[in-house]
């Protein structure tokens, strides 16, 4: 062979083994779950189905991926901080698990980036787009454009242990009308035996789940939301005031919950040990209770939970007096995943990203752990809970405002409830506080006093 | 003797060049920066990420804003507290057990000394993460050491971390430390001519005695020294962090946590900053009154020596 | 000796044993719990005592790669303060530079005024400007920067106590002045160059605030943050896992303090204070 074809061969070879090694993938996965720990069904979900699924499909494409998931065990707080830090310095997961009420200030901040601008417009027409409602999709999304995927929504009621309302006199499917009929209750179990048989969520050290499931439940109660219809923060009013001293009655005068769980750092996961335990009768959370918490085989799961675990709505203070006039209240959030604006392989990413939330993938997620999932071509599971409580509560629901400012205030929110819960202010201190916190942080003229 | 320098000018700021590159980099350069990024907006989330403004002194008229100083969580709040615990944990705590451990170290037996020394120490040097921990057990409601002494000797148990947080640190902070202290205090009574104490001894004065009226005044200057030093350690230490990380309700938060709190948790840099700069300003005094006793004190010696 | 001064003398025995006592009690966890393969929480003596926790800690990759983190960014860092101190302090106490007692203060007097909890804002933000955020060369270089000038400071007053005659009578016999300094002066100055290490050692080894702050991913922290997240962001800590680490990571230290204190006498730490 003359010397001038070979060195054409050698060319050729030596591109050819460069060019190849280039289709070797790596993509990380971060979620706040833990195998055995917290959201445990979310990472085993993930490694067992998501992951095999996925590397195979890539195979058959011609493409060689490896995905790790990343699971990060600590607290909402923390995993928010280290999103925040790894985002804002080029590291993370290439795909990330993500709470909506993060996205604003993310996308504000310069640290999220539209779907399509970081995987391509091809993004926009993915076929499950379609079989997603609106409001999922707002649930990641900023000013119409979609951050990431949301996994679904999910409504927030009182949980309660039939077994122990039974044995101090309450009906099993009770169901309260009011504040005073919970609080009623909460004694009668007192006088029963149950050591702290209410527990709405407060303090710190639980962050975002104060303000959920413990601060929005009780104040959309009174008629009120944290923000007025014209999108400013209300720093003063009645119905804050009430919420306040709900609190106050709980733990501080008549020691209903347990005061020391809200200030400890795994002060949630005390609640939950509290319910399992018989320690705690009616708890206020959100639905995922039901489905990951107290499942017979999780941590602070109880074997016999269908037969021992009930839920009742969450009244308004007074009938009629909810919001928009209703007599019982919810909210929903939402959270699901989002594409790392600094993926170094956003082609391979969005891949993931969508299979995660294909119909043949959710339907996989369905076996391990039933739930309402966001897409409605996705069978709804035969479960009766879940069945009953998306068809009541979600037409009751309402979400938290998509505003920049909401984390900051959802901040100093957690705090007040800490001030008043620990005994430390009166209601009227705590919430002249928050007042002046808050307009501090985000301005006199974005919000609003009704005192 | 021929008087000729041993480095010429180039190879000596050849010799000085890494140095400064790593000082300048590391300490000169965040000093400038932290009083410059005090005066802007900057914050990792949000709007003022990108578009960070140029605030004045807006940062600082915010941490004094009088409606929140004393709100816990906030700046004046966690000053105060910071003040409380060097004053109760250094100056009272670590200087005076120090004091009192070097004068007891004086008149033991050497294998006693040995061990209480080594006890001492030992809380000293071992990494903090590790004492974090340890501390962490030691107070465990259900479970830890202490809880486990007290009810054995039939007292109540205490839930210490969550009840008096402010005094853990303390004490904790005290143990931690007082080791500095012995040392420095035990050489300088070692200084001290023994002929001193053997003629109080012939004169039969008590070990009260014999500490108020010579070892004290002695070692006046040194006292002072120690104090400055751990007064500028404890005032910076974030060690308490790994045991309270702060709580429970910011009751222990030390300035820097404060610090770390406004900048890593709330991502508010221009704020962090600003308090950086007070953290900064108050070093900077405290290091003066330091640099000084020490000159004045030097300028004495030299003196006495001529 | 009189009755009252025996007295007195066993008074302060008990007293002192008292003090040795309370100031071990925290630590006595330690002694037990790292070879109980039930450990808890509480003091317990193990039955039987087993080095089980110890291997599991070394079939934990993610531990042992924090230890090797922490290993370079001490090794990394000794290195680089060790040298570049020497050089400058030398510099500092040889040549006749202007201003040298003024600079040696003024540098000390920026290091204890910029300290970690103070600049960690502008040094993430430099370090992010540089690039070199998660690396552990950053560590390495803060660190350097934040050291070098107590280091400096103390070789200097230990090179001053070194007579120039050392290195004028090797040049007298021909030596260059940088022949003087790496043949005659390097050598004098070894013990104190070791004391600047071992010291500069123990605090990168034993730090926490500035790694935490620095790095992200988990194959780059080292050992003390890899110890806070396992018992403050790993849920329900692994008891026994964090015990026996604990210990493997303080013995460096401890050794090292014991190797000082048998090198160069007792009292040495205490003199070094900036």
């Amino acid at each position: 062979m003359s010397n001038r074809l070979r060195a054409l061969y050698l060319g050729l070879a030596t591109i050819t083994t460069l060019v190849t090694p280039a289709f070797a993938v790596d993509l990380t996965v971060s979620c706040r779950c833990v195998e055995g720990g917290a959201n445990s069904n979310d990472a085993i979900f993930i490694k067992t189905k998501l992951i095999p699924a996925f590397t195979e499909k890539m195979k058959a494409e011609g493409k060689e991926v490896n995905v790790t998931l990343n699971e990060f065990g600590g607290t909402d707080e923390q995993y928010t901080q280290q999103l925040a830090l790894d985002f804002s310095t080029g590291a993370g997961s290439d795909v990330s698990g993500f709470d909506g009420f993060l996205v604003p200030s993310f996308v504000e901040g310069g640290l999220l980036k539209p779907l399509e601008e970081v995987a391509g417009p091809e993004v926009n027409s993915w076929e499950g787009w379609s079989h997603i409602s609106d409001g999922i999709k707002a649930l990641l999304s900023y000013q119409g454009k979609p951050y990431g995927i949301a996994k679904g929504t999910d409504v927030r009621m009182i949980f309660t242990r039939k077994d122990l309302l039974e044995k101090a006199g309450l009906p099993a499917d009770w169901q309260p009308a009011n504040w005073a009929e919970i609080l009623d209750a909460a004694r009668k179990l007192k006088a029963s035996g149950v050591e702290f048989p209410l527990q709405l969520n407060a303090g710190v050290a639980m962050g975002e789940a104060t303000t959920m499931q413990g601060y929005w439940m009780a104040l959309l109660g009174t008629g009120e939301q944290v923000t007025d219809e014209n999108g400013k923060f209300i720093v003063s009013s009645q119905g804050i005031l009430d919420t306040l001293n709900l609190y106050k009655t709980i733990y501080v005068d008549e020691g209903l919950g347990d005061q020391r769980a809200q200030l400890l750092a795994d002060g949630r996961n005390q609640s939950f040990a509290n319910f399992r335990d018989g320690k705690t009768a009616l708890l206020v959370e959100g639905d995922y209770f039901w489905r990951s918490v107290t499942r017979p085989d999780a941590e602070f799961g109880l074997a016999n939970r269908d037969e021992v675990v009930g839920w009742a709505k969450m009244p308004a203070q007074e009938p009629g007096k909810g919001l928009r006039g209703q007599d019982f209240v919810t909210i929903s959030g939402g959270t699901g995943f989002v594409l790392n604006p600094a993926t170094k392989n956003p082609a391979e990413a969005w891949a993931l990203l969508a299979y995660m939330n294909s119909v043949e993938m959710l339907d996989e997620f369905q076996k391990i752990q039933p739930a309402i999932r966001a897409r409605d071509d996705v069978a709804i599971p035969n479960s009766e809970f879940l069945t009953t409580t998306s068809q009541t509560l979600l037409p009751l629901t309402t979400a938290r405002p998509n505003d920049a400012n909401y984390n900051k205030v959802s901040a100093e929110i957690q705090r007040m409830t800490e001030s008043v819960v620990s005994g430390e202010l009166s209601p009227e201190d705590a919430m002249a506080q928050y007042k002046a916190s808050v307009i501090a942080i985000i301005g006199e003229d974005n919000t609003v006093s009704k005192l | 003797m021929k008087q000729f320098s041993l480095l010429s000018r180039r190879v000596a700021a050849l010799f000085l060049t890494p140095g400064a590159i790593l000082v300048g980099l590391f300490i000169l350069l965040p000093f400038f920066w932290v009083i410059f990024v005090s005066f802007t907006n900057r914050t990792l989330l949000g709007r003022t990420a990108l578009n960070p403004e140029f605030v004045g002194l807006q940062n600082y008229v915010r941490l004094f804003d009088p409606a929140t100083f004393f709100t816990r969580g906030q700046f004046g709040s966690s000053l105060i507290i910071t003040t409380e615990f060097v004053l109760l944990s250094a100056l009272v705590g670590q200087a005076l057990l120090g004091l009192l451990l070097a004068w007891l170290m004086q008149a033991i037996r050497p294998g006693l000394k040995r061990f209480v020394e080594a006890m001492v120490i030992g809380a000293w040097i071992l990494p903090e993460v590790v004492i974090g921990f340890a501390w962490f057990a030691f107070l465990d409601y259900d479970n830890g050491t202490l809880n486990m002494i007290l009810r054995g000797l039939g007292l109540p148990p205490g839930d210490f971390l969550l009840q008096q947080p402010f005094w853990v640190i303390v004490i904790f902070n005290t143990w931690r430390g007082a080791a500095f202290s012995m040392m420095l205090f035990n050489s300088a009574f070692a200084s001290i001519p023994p002929s001193y104490f053997q003629a109080a001894d012939v004169a039969g004065a008590s070990s009260w005695q014999k500490f108020r009226d010579i070892a004290l005044p002695l070692i006046r200057g040194h006292v002072v020294t120690d104090l400055i030093l751990i007064t500028m350690w404890t005032f910076n230490v974030f060690t308490p962090f790994l045991l309270t990380h702060g709580g429970p309700a910011y009751r222990t938060e030390l300035l820097s946590i404060y610090n770390y709190r406004v900048a890593f948790r709330d991502f508010e840099f221009g704020k962090g900053a600003a308090v950086g700069v007070i953290i900064m300003l108050i070093n900077l005094v405290l290091a003066l009154i330091y640099l000084s006793i020490g000159r004045r004190k030097s300028k004495a010696e030299k003196e006495a020596a001529t | 000796m009189s009755g009252g001064a025996f007295l007195s003398r066993i008074g302060f025995s008990v007293l002192a044993a008292l003090l040795g006592v309370l100031f071990a009690l925290p630590l006595i966890w330690f002694i037990f719990a790292p070879f109980n393969a039930r450990a808890e929480m509480g003091l317990a003596l193990p039955d039987p005592w087993t080095l089980s926790n110890f291997v599991t800690v070394f079939q934990n990759a993610f531990a042992v790669r924090a230890l090797f983190n922490s290993l370079i960014q001490s090794v990394g860092g000794v290195i680089l303060i060790g040298a570049a101190a020497t050089l400058a302090a030398y510099a500092l106490s040889r040549s006749t530079i202007p201003g040298k007692s003024a600079v040696t203060y003024v540098l000390l007097l920026f290091s204890s005024v910029v300290s970690g909890s103070a600049a960690m804002v502008p040094i993430f933000l430099i370090i992010s400007a540089m690039g070199l955020i998660d690396t552990q060369l950053a560590v390495i270089l803060v660190f350097a920067g934040g050291l070098l000038p107590t280091a400096m400071f103390i070789l200097r007053d230990f090179i001053d106590g070194i007579p120039k005659s050392y290195e004028e009578s090797a040049m007298v016999a021909g030596a260059s002045p940088l022949q003087a300094f790496f043949d005659v002066a390097l050598p004098v100055i070894r013990p104190g160059i070791v004391v600047i290490v071992v010291w500069a050692f123990v605090n990168i080894w034993g730090s926490f605030l500035i790694p935490f702050i620095l790095l992200r991913s988990s194959e780059q922290m080292p050992a003390s943050v890899a110890i806070y997240s396992f018992y403050s962001e790993a849920g329900t800590p692994i008891v026994t896992l964090l015990a026996a680490y604990a210990l493997i990571y303080s013995l460096p230290v401890v050794l090292l303090y014991l190797f000082v204190s048998w090198r160069f006498g007792f009292r040495f730490f205490g003199g070094i204070k900036a």
